[in-house]
């Protein structure tokens, strides 16, 4: 039950800054830890966080075990044109989430 | 080992205790004793992780489950307007049992008679989701639980655990809660124990848990041999806690350090 939560301004005037949230579910598992058992249990972490405004990389982060559980990443940027943001989350055991919101730009 | 010094030095700093019940005027949700940075979390939607689970139990709420093939949707409805002001009543009195039942029993009885569906386990991802997903629906409505007069003698016996001393370090709830609660633990505020956010989201847990945990976990910090989830004892604690924060604003999904 994977979902993320974004929140982006609907809309905003040319040149204005604006703050884009990002909340995803993930356990940020970070494979330092063990069972009762013994046995290590498993990294299982997101690796990778990008986002693209109209098709072009405009942030991106990496992610390590030090993360805690539920990544927020907030991040500022200059709104330019009307258009449609597409987050991407990639991380271990194949865990590949996106997500997309747009902004009119006035 | 440096958390039970912290406790013991509190106690010798204590007065004798007296388990003075706190007045009315002076209680205060564990959210005022929070970091800005923590209340910020809470406050905004889109920053507090508790809304994870919030969503998934929108998702559950309307899926089809058990042998009766019946979602909660198929008899509740709208839960923004079928559950508000739902959670602010709990734990309630069952009448098939005679006993307080918490949210989540509720919500597990109603899968086992209504959908016949297999309960769902305490802690569980899906159980905690559908709770904060009901209990989101009173968020900002005053607590009442403890209304019905049926629930006196339980939230008696509540009260009564509350001021029991137990456990190796020999202390009660009423203890650092009612008698201590302007002091810190550690680094840590000690706060009213006013259950106002649950099920909430607590950093130290990276996870949202219930009520119950909460209390297995203060259990377990004064060395006492913790109920296991689902005792009546526990849902008595709660009844009483509940019942003691009457009039408060609930804040479900809560942030909580």
């Amino acid at each position: 039950m994977a979902s993320a939560m974004i929140n982006v301004p609907a809309k905003a005037r040319r040149g204005d800054i604006i703050e884009i949230k990002t909340l995803m579910s993930h356990i940020m598992e970070p494979g330092y830890r063990h069972k009762a058992s013994g046995e290590v249990v498993p990294r299982d972490i997101i690796t990778s966080f990008t986002c693209r405004f109209n098709g072009n990389e405009i942030f991106r982060a990496d992610l390590f075990p030090a993360v805690a559980a539920n990544p927020f990443i907030t991040f500022f940027t200059t709104a330019t044109e009307s258009g449609k943001f597409e987050f991407e989350w990639i991380g271990d055991k194949g865990f590949s989430e996106t997500a997309s919101a747009s902004i009119s730009v006035e | 080992m440096r958390f039970s010094g912290a406790i013991a030095a509190a106690l010798l700093t204590a007065s004798i205790v007296g388990a003075a019940e706190i007045p009315q005027t002076d209680r205060r949700s564990g959210y005022s004793f929070m970091a800005p940075d923590t209340r910020v979390m809470q406050d905004d939607d889109t920053a507090n992780p508790g809304m994870l689970w919030v969503l998934d139990g929108e998702a559950l709420w309307k899926r089809k489950a058990g042998a009766a093939e019946k979602a909660c949707a198929d008899c509740h409805g709208d839960a923004r307007v079928g559950m508000m002001g739902v959670a602010a009543r709990y734990p309630a009195f069952d009448r098939a049992t005679g006993r307080p039942v918490d949210l989540e029993q509720r919500i597990n009885s109603c899968r086992t008679s209504q959908q016949q569906a297999t309960p769902l386990p305490f802690e569980s991802r899906e159980l905690l989701a559908l709770t904060a997903f009901v209990a989101r629906q009173s968020q900002g409505v005053p607590i009442e639980t403890g209304a019905d007069p049926q629930l006196a003698p339980f939230i008696a016996k509540g009260r009564e655990l509350y001021t029991q001393r137990q456990g190796q370090l020999n202390l009660a709830c009423a203890n650092c809660h009612d008698d201590n609660w302007d002091k810190r633990l550690a680094g840590a505020a000690i706060t009213q124990a006013h259950p106002t956010g649950y099920p909430l989201y607590r950093l130290e847990w990276q996870s949202l848990g219930s009520l119950q945990r909460r209390l297995r976990a203060c259990i377990t910090g004064i060395r006492a041999q913790a109920y296991d989830y689902g005792a009546p004892e526990l849902v008595e604690l709660e009844l009483y806690l509940m019942s003691r924060a009457k009039g408060m604003a609930m804040e479900a999904p809560g942030v909580r350090p």
